[in-house]
């Protein structure tokens, strides 16, 4: 079959300007939007792709008007549907390094059937999930990542659902690289991105941000200064998991518990802490790590909980149709017509 | 004894047991046979929407019916002149639609008390006269099978399996038909089976002796060859002559195939089949849901690829903000839904029409895509191939609608040489130059730009767009514009639309107006009253939007519009308004295609003849 597909072969150098379109940005002031926008900018040129490579697939909400700000290509969907599109994207061209940027309500609630399902396929996409907790583009409702109790627009009296816990949800439906950041932390947030470029399968980040209008703060006690250090813990592949304004603290297991021991008690030391290992198989201790952040007590990490190899769904059905194609040779209009019981009329 | 052979023009055969008995399979294969023996054929199986109920059980029988015939012909056929009963419920189910005086082939050893009460007999049909109507053929069936099968280490269950080919072997040798076709067939399935193999064939050998050396029949039948135009032929169902259609409308186009979908009856076999084209380089994309099926698909047709996705009714709801999308992002994609009874779960099995306005209007905003219908088995596979070169022509979705009586309904296709297919007339934008997403042709198509394509980056999506540029606009002036451009655009569809032609008088009395699969009966129907007398001409319709051009002028040609449609009255609605004309509206909604003597009776009554008959 002739293919109309075709590259150019050239090697070309880009600067962070050469991701930027030519249309004004239009989140509102202080969003923590901006700062996803400027770091995947900046990180773009390390993504080891051509632009014209790159696809952007967004779904509904704030976070969705992300591609219009890209100059790579760039796909709005709809409501939920971002990954369901990305897939189609991919699987028509392996060519394309796609990224999906999407929000909590958009991915968690009204999409969660094809994320659920683009993780346990393992399809070679990566997402970015813009969590602030809350409707933002429907003015102020809370969304599936709200904290029990909220109070919100359409919770007066506070909600009664238990939020979703991302991390958790991504490693267990099969995700195979699975990291969160924050928007007010961009050098982390930057090396989350390059390393998510670089993975083969479905990269989730999630991203911490902050909404200035309807959920102001939301993670404030994470992500500033004066009480950052005592409520996050940096994940990093082979350290002890130590956190705290003076490093003084630890988290190490009782059995299969995680639990905050004092370095400065006499009693621990840094020995005692869990040593992190990002690249673990087993998905305990990543789920682990990934309940911290619902414990009271226990500070959030950020970093990759855990990547790890698994064939991706597009690169097995790439692998099937070449297969199948040596086997047999290229199709045929004749095998496609005569491959069954023909008879003449004369 | 070598009995006499009597050649007859036209016969329908329904098989009729168990959804265990595997009478899907015995139909198919008679319908092989007797299609590659050059005789026109039709067929329709009847199965129920539960894979396995009770056995036994009225709600549990499969059917499966074949016309063929020396003679061209359009449907499977209205009645019965033979029924195969394996047990006491295929009988009870199907007599109703038998010819008076058809001959009846009962399995007489699955008439026993039980059975009979599952089927709700009090009394033994075979023993109260109520057959007395019929031919009735008793045949130990099953106790024939098993003896045959002496010797095989099989258990008595398997055994009790193979009398389906005992039947279809006595049916092979009542018309004439040779066994060969099934056995080479009996022997590649089985490879791996001698066992199974060897009973088969063994059954299917001695229900084809059966029939040769007792008294039972006194005849046996002959169909000849019908008279079809030459060339080299096979049999295709409406399904899979939607799946080869996309996959030569893909080498046809050059791009390779995407079909995003969810396994849903009718449409599945779409799906199946089409998952065994990896050689031709077709993804399937089987998806977490509907919703995903066609969000993947317009994902691979921004990629750049020939994007399908398949459904029935409610999966076309399912679908329906994603149709908009690809609307307003002016993406091609087909979107082939096959209908059956609805609402809701409806009648999943089952055949209607019922989605033809849904298909027309059901969308939010102004949304106006092409859509198509095809008409029969053979028709599935041209109006795939035409659907296709028309999404991609002109960057828009087309929906495509069969439904379930032609998805499953087969027929012989003369396979088409490569290049009588149509060309696809598109190419993928390289310029950079001068790029705008919006900028239209003189055929107000915008360029297909896909990702990959240096200097071509640019975004779109569900907000609308300002005219040419393809920025978001929120103006109000460019928003009428562009829902001007994509009506105009869709408009413009109309001049690759062929003429309506009428089958018949151009002018007169009566000109009967169908669209989908009601095709073939509706042509037999006029073919049969113009017999007796009473004329009325013939307008199908392929294109539903645009319609042609003509089609206006063409109506206004004749007295009364009669318009017989698997629904209430959809199309008549839609031609009312559009040409301010009566329709007189013909509608069944029972899950069942149009009986040729239904269209016949209905002309003699719109003609005032026949008294009405």
């Amino acid at each position: 079959m002739e293919n109309k597909i075709d590259q150019l072969e050239t090697e070309v150098k880009y600067t962070a300007k050469d991701f930027s379109s030519d249309i004004d940005v239009k989140w509102c002031p202080g969003c923590g939007d901006y700062s996803i926008l400027a770091q995947v900018q900046r990180t773009s040129p390390d993504f080891g792709e051509k632009r014209e490579n790159i696809v952007w697939v967004s779904g509904i909400g704030c976070s969705s008007r992300f591609p219009y700000y890209m100059s790579t290509y760039g796909f709005h969907g709809i409501h939920g549907r971002a990954a369901a599109i990305a897939t189609g994207v991919r699987l028509a061209n392996k060519n394309l390094q796609v990224w999906v940027a999407t929000g909590d309500g958009d991915m968690l609630s009204i999409g969660g059937n094809h994320f659920i399902h683009a993780c346990r396929k393992n399809v070679d996409l990566k997402i970015l999930l813009f969590n602030n907790r809350i409707y933002g583009l429907t003015k102020g409702q809370y969304s599936p990542t709200s904290e029990k109790g909220k109070v919100t627009k359409s919770s007066p009296y506070g909600t009664v659902d238990w939020p979703f816990n991302a991390i958790k949800l991504a490693d267990g439906a099969g995700a195979t690289f699975i990291a969160r950041t924050m928007d007010r932390d961009p050098k982390h947030m930057q090396e989350m991105l390059t390393r998510a470029s670089k993975h083969k399968g479905l990269a989730f980040i999630e991203v911490y941000q902050n909404c200035p209008i309807f959920n102001d703060g939301a993670y404030f006690h994470l992500t500033e200064k004066e009480t950052k250090p005592e409520n996050v813990i940096v994940l990093e592949h082979n350290k002890p998991l130590v956190f705290g304004t003076n490093k003084d603290k630890g988290i190490k297991m009782d059995g299969i518990n995680p639990v905050v021991i004092d370095l400065n008690d006499g009693k621990h030391s840094v020995n005692d802490c869990w040593v992190h290992d990002e690249f673990d198989d087993n998905p305990t201790r990543g789920f682990i790590l990934a309940r911290l952040s619902d414990l009271p007590g226990f500070p959030t990490p950020v970093g990759v909980f855990r990547q790890y190899n698994k064939p991706t769904y597009d690169g097995d059905y790439m692998k099937q149709i070449e297969h199948v194609q040596t086997q047999k040779g290229a199709g045929t209009y004749e095998r496609l017509m005569f491959s069954t019981t023909t008879w003449e009329v004369s | 004894m070598a009995k006499q052979v009597q050649v007859i023009e036209d016969v329908t055969v329904r098989f009729a047991g168990d959804s265990g008995d595997g009478m899907q399979l015995t139909g198919s294969q008679f319908t092989d046979t007797t299609a590659s023996l050059g005789t026109d054929v039709g067929t329709l199986p009847d199965f129920p929407a539960e894979i396995r109920a009770p056995a036994g059980s009225l709600a549990g029988v499969s059917g499966f019916q074949i016309h063929f015939s020396s003679n061209d012909i359009q449907t499977p056929g209205d009645s019965p002149d033979v029924l195969v009963a394996m047990n006491p419920a295929a009988l009870k189910v199907n007599l109703k639609d038998l010819k008076p005086n058809a001959t009846i082939i009962i399995n007489t050893n699955s008439f026993d008390l039980k059975n009979l009460k599952l089927a709700n007999y009090d009394v033994s049909p075979l023993e109260d006269g109520s057959l007395s109507g019929f031919n009735v053929v008793p045949v130990e069936l099953t106790k024939l099978t098993v003896t045959a099968l002496e010797g095989l280490t099989l258990s008595p269950k398997e055994k009790d399996k193979c009398k389906n080919f005992f039947a279809l072997g006595l049916m092979y040798w009542l018309y004439n038909r040779p066994i060969e076709k099934t056995l080479q067939w009996l022997e590649s399935k089985f490879k791996k089976k001698p066992e199974i193999f060897e009973a088969n064939q063994r059954a299917l050998k001695a229900g084809f002796y059966y029939g040769e050396t007792t008294e039972i029949f006194t005849t046996r039948y002959d169909v000849k060859p019908a008279k079809l135009p030459k060339g080299v032929y096979r049999n295709v169902s409406g399904n899979e002559a939607v799946a080869i259609g996309f996959v030569a409308a893909s080498l046809r186009a050059g791009i390779p195939l995407f079909l995003g979908s969810y396994p849903i009856t009718p449409a599945s076999e779409i799906l199946q089949e089409l998952s065994k084209y990896k050689d031709f380089g077709v993804v399937t994309f089987q998806a977490e849901d509907e919703i995903a099926g066609i969000a993947s698909a317009i994902g691979a047709a921004f990629a750049g690829s020939l994007a399908l996705t398949t459904t029935s009714g409610p999966g076309l709801s399912l679908k329906t903000e994603a149709i908009g999308l690809a609307v307003i992002t002016e993406l091609p994609i087909v979107i082939v839904n096959v209908q059956r009874g609805g609402p809701s779960t409806g009648l999943p099995t089952k055949t209607e029409q019922a989605d033809l306005l849904q298909a027309m209007y059901g969308r939010h905003g102004e949304a106006p895509v092409v859509v198509m219908a095809a008409k029969s088995p053979v028709d599935c596979f041209y109006a795939s191939v035409e659907a296709a070169k028309i999404a991609v022509e002109f960057m828009t979705p087309v929906i495509l609608l069969t439904d379930g009586y032609l998805a499953f309904g087969s027929e012989p296709m003369k396979i088409p040489a490569f290049d009588e297919l149509p060309e696809f007339n598109f190419e993928f934008r390289k310029n950079p130059e001068g790029f705008y997403p919006y900028q239209r042709n003189e055929n107000l198509v915008r360029p297909w730009a896909i990702p990959g394509t240096p200097g071509l980056e640019h975004r779109i999506g569900g907000l609308e767009k300002k005219d040419v540029y393809g920025n978001i606009s929120y103006e109000p002036e460019n928003h009428e514009i562009m829902i001007n451009n994509r009506k105009a655009k869709i408009e413009q569809v109309q001049t690759v639309v062929p003429d309506v032609e009428v089958e018949g008088d151009s002018t007169g009395e009566l000109l009967i107006l169908s669209w989908g699969s009601t095709y073939g009966a509706i042509k037999e129907g006029i073919r049969k009253a113009s017999a007796e007398g009473y004329k009325a001409s013939h307008l199908h319709l392929r294109y539903i939007h645009p319609f042609p051009k003509n089609l206006g002028d063409v109506l206004k040609n004749f007295k009364k519009i009669l318009i017989p449609e698997m629904n209430k009255g959809q199309m008549a609605t839609i031609i009312r308004s559009t040409f301010l004309i009566e329709a007189i509206q013909y509608n069944k909604v029972k899950g069942q295609p149009f009986k040729v003597a239904e269209i016949e009776n209905k002309i003699y009554e719109v003609l005032g003849g026949k008294n009405g008959k």
